[in-house]
């Protein structure tokens, strides 16, 4: 039996069409329903556009509406989690780049030890670390504090980061720090001259990676923070569980993608290096 | 002076022994190769020579410094990688420099430096370019540039040339042994090529399994191998082995040669000494191919040291300024070269001529030269009576 390449095609775009359509659904339903007043979400019509489009839900779940007593939005958790995830973010890139950097580049003794604990590493649940990490929060004077959930997101992040600076760092000739060596340079010389400059695909791969686990972390944020430090997650949750009277999805709705707008900016602008990096990561050559 | 003395090294990796006692010394402005098959060690007394690999046991003076506990960058050495290794995010012009900035050498004698070495290399329409936008034998000439732009005592070359089609490698050859006669430095170099060893090298230390098997001037180590391993890795195509048992002919020595149809004795010149207890015994005769020749090709040598062997021809390969031909003798293959207007039609007897003038005697177990051992222990033994 022959196969005619032309409806082949078509029945391919067809199921392609199918399947984003059933996909982008449920997006599409949030940001329609965001903009929608009370009175139009009562009536029912899911998936119909606003009558009347209203930026009044995004104001409301921005800066007044209640997370338990507070009624203050989702603001002071937002601003929580820029202070928690850039400083997080930015050191444990930092620390990644450089260990990564030793662990592919210079073959000091114990390297293979530390990169088998490494690998250990990512197999440790969060839960396991609760207790521990709370305890040395503790000790530390760190507990229920901004800083000291930045700590407990480097420490967690170490393991990736390094790994990742690794196999993007392995797939540089070796022969580059024998010459930079020769030619009279140190072991940060040769990072900061030579393998920096290099590192833009990896270091944007890192910082989506990271951004994106911690800022959409809620484990850790419920756990290691105060009331003064919870971040937008934990804001999100409390939001959208506390009701007084009439449940407000449109303000849910905006809530939510106001707590998911950081991440998709940062997929948006950094995507195109995202897979660039991840593909050099992986593949040698 | 001393250019470069390795004395008594040793190198081990987790308890495997990569090189078991090395001694090479050149006088400065020498051209020393390096030359062994891959896993001989040559590139780790390289890496140890440029202070990246520790040694472990042994001493590397590089002039008359002591250089053992010295970083790379106190050693004075400039080195070429078979990967180039250039830094590629940055310019030629900032690559060269970059040893120079770490010196910290003021910015107007880099500019003079980069000036210098760029014309001489030819490379001056290159130096805002980044390595990527290179051809292989231009990165090569970069390479080059960013070592002589440190001007060192020593220079050092880990396979340069491999990376290179055959085209670029005989210029790039022809271009670094000029380079090397114009700025008289010492350089060690290191190279599987056994061309390579031969055109280049004052010195060559032939290496195999971390040991040095011979070390001397290239056409000494061509003339008169030390072992069987260093005859058949110096020389394309390589030397011949003939074996069998060592026969005694008139007041001298002999070996049978059977080519299959027939049968026919070589008479050998060697002088007599300690060789008869070698009579009967196996031994291998080394012949290099181009002593196995027709009338145009044997002329020079003493006449009797020439003999007529009629040889069955297998075949026969044209490579233009000599033909090779291929024989089986005493079930091995041989290869002899001949003049192409000479050469035989395969699957006929063919005469052709041996000159056993430079042939070479091997014990078969070991591999060592039997013939020239002797000759000198004899030698010196007479010198010392």
């Amino acid at each position: 039996m022959r196969h005619d390449p032309k409806i082949a095609r078509v029945g391919i775009y067809v199921a392609l069409l199918v399947f984003a359509l059933f996909f982008t659904t449920p997006l599409y339903v949030v940001v329609v329903t965001s903009f929608k007043g009370l009175d139009e979400l009562r009536r029912g019509n899911l998936l119909s556009l606003p009558d009347a489009w209203s930026a009044a839900a995004w104001a409301k779940a921005w800066s007044s509406a209640c997370t338990g007593i507070a009624c203050e939005g989702l603001r002071p958790f937002f601003l929580n989690s820029v202070k928690i995830v850039i400083p997080a973010v930015t050191l444990s890139a930092a620390i990644g780049a450089v260990n990564g950097y030793a662990l592919a580049q210079w073959h000091f003794r114990g390297a293979d030890a530390i990169f088998t604990m490494l690998l250990l590493g990512f197999f440790i649940p969060y839960q396991a670390i609760l207790l521990p990490a709370a305890q040395l929060l503790g000790r530390l004077g760190l507990s229920n504090t901004i800083p000291g959930l930045i700590l407990i997101h480097v420490a967690y992040g170490i393991a990736f980061t390094t790994m990742l600076f690794r196999n993007f760092y392995v797939n540089v000739p070796s022969e580059l720090v024998k010459a930079a060596r020769v030619d009279g340079a140190g072991f940060f010389t040769i990072f900061r001259r030579i393998f920096l400059p290099l590192s833009l695909p990896i270091f944007t791969v890192c910082v989506i990676w990271q951004f994106t686990q911690i800022w959409n972390d809620f484990l850790f944020g419920v756990v290691f923070s105060g009331p003064s430090a919870r971040p937008v997650t934990v804001g999100l949750n409390n939001l959208v569980n506390t009701t007084e009277g009439v449940k407000e999805y449109n303000v849910d709705m905006a809530a939510a993608l106001i707590t998911a707008l950081p991440t998709l900016l940062v997929y948006i602008l950094g995507g195109r290096y995202f897979i660039r990096g991840l593909t050099a990561g992986a593949v040698k050559g | 002076m001393v250019g470069l003395a390795i004395r008594d090294v040793h190198k081990t990796f987790a308890h495997i022994e990569v090189l078991k006692g090395v001694n090479i010394e050149v006088e400065s402005g020498q051209f020393l190769i390096l030359v062994g098959s891959s896993g001989c060690g040559k590139s780790t007394l390289l890496n140890m020579i440029a202070g990246l690999e520790s040694i472990t046991r042994g001493e590397i003076w590089i002039g008359d410094r002591l250089v053992n506990d010295l970083p790379p960058k106190s050693r004075d050495i400039a080195m070429v990688f078979q990967s180039y290794a250039l830094y590629p995010s940055m310019t030629v012009r900032e690559n060269i420099c970059f040893g120079l900035q770490i010196r910290k050498v003021p910015r107007s004698e880099q500019t003079a430096i980069v000036e210098s070495v760029s014309e001489l290399l030819q490379i001056s329409h290159l130096l805002e370019r980044k390595p990527r936008q290179l051809s292989g034998g231009q990165r090569q000439r970069v390479a080059m540039g960013r070592a002589l732009a440190r001007n060192p005592t020593l220079f050092l070359f880990d396979e340069p040339l491999s990376n290179l089609d055959a085209q670029l490698r005989l210029e790039m050859r022809a271009e670094i042994k000029l380079m090397h006669r114009r700025l008289g430095k010492t350089v060690c170099y290191v190279t599987h090529d056994q061309i390579e060893a031969m055109t280049l090298g004052d010195r060559i230390a032939v290496m195999k399994d971390g040991i040095i098997q011979q070390f001397g001037a290239p056409q000494d180590i061509y003339d008169s191998p030390a072992n069987m391993y260093v005859a058949g890795f110096i020389g394309a195509p390589p030397m011949n082995f003939i074996s069998g048992p060592l026969e005694q002919v008139g007041s001298g020595f002999g070996l049978s040669i059977d080519t299959g149809p027939s049968r026919s004795v070589l008479k050998l010149p060697f002088s007599p000494g300690g060789l008869r207890s070698f009579l009967g015994k196996p031994v291998v005769l080394g012949i290099r191919p181009e002593r196995i020749t027709d009338d145009r090709g044997a002329h020079g040598s003493a006449g009797a040291l020439i003999q007529p062997v009629p040889v069955l021809v297998d075949v026969v390969e044209p490579t233009g300024p000599d033909t090779i031909v291929v024989s089986q003798l005493n079930g091995k293959r041989v290869l002899s070269r001949v003049h192409p207007g000479a050469a035989p039609t395969p699957g006929k007897v063919a005469t052709l001529l041996f000159d056993v003038s430079k042939a070479v005697l091997f014990d078969p177990e070991s591999g060592t030269r039997i013939d020239a051992s002797i000759e000198e222990t004899s030698q010196r033994l007479a010198s010392a009576g």
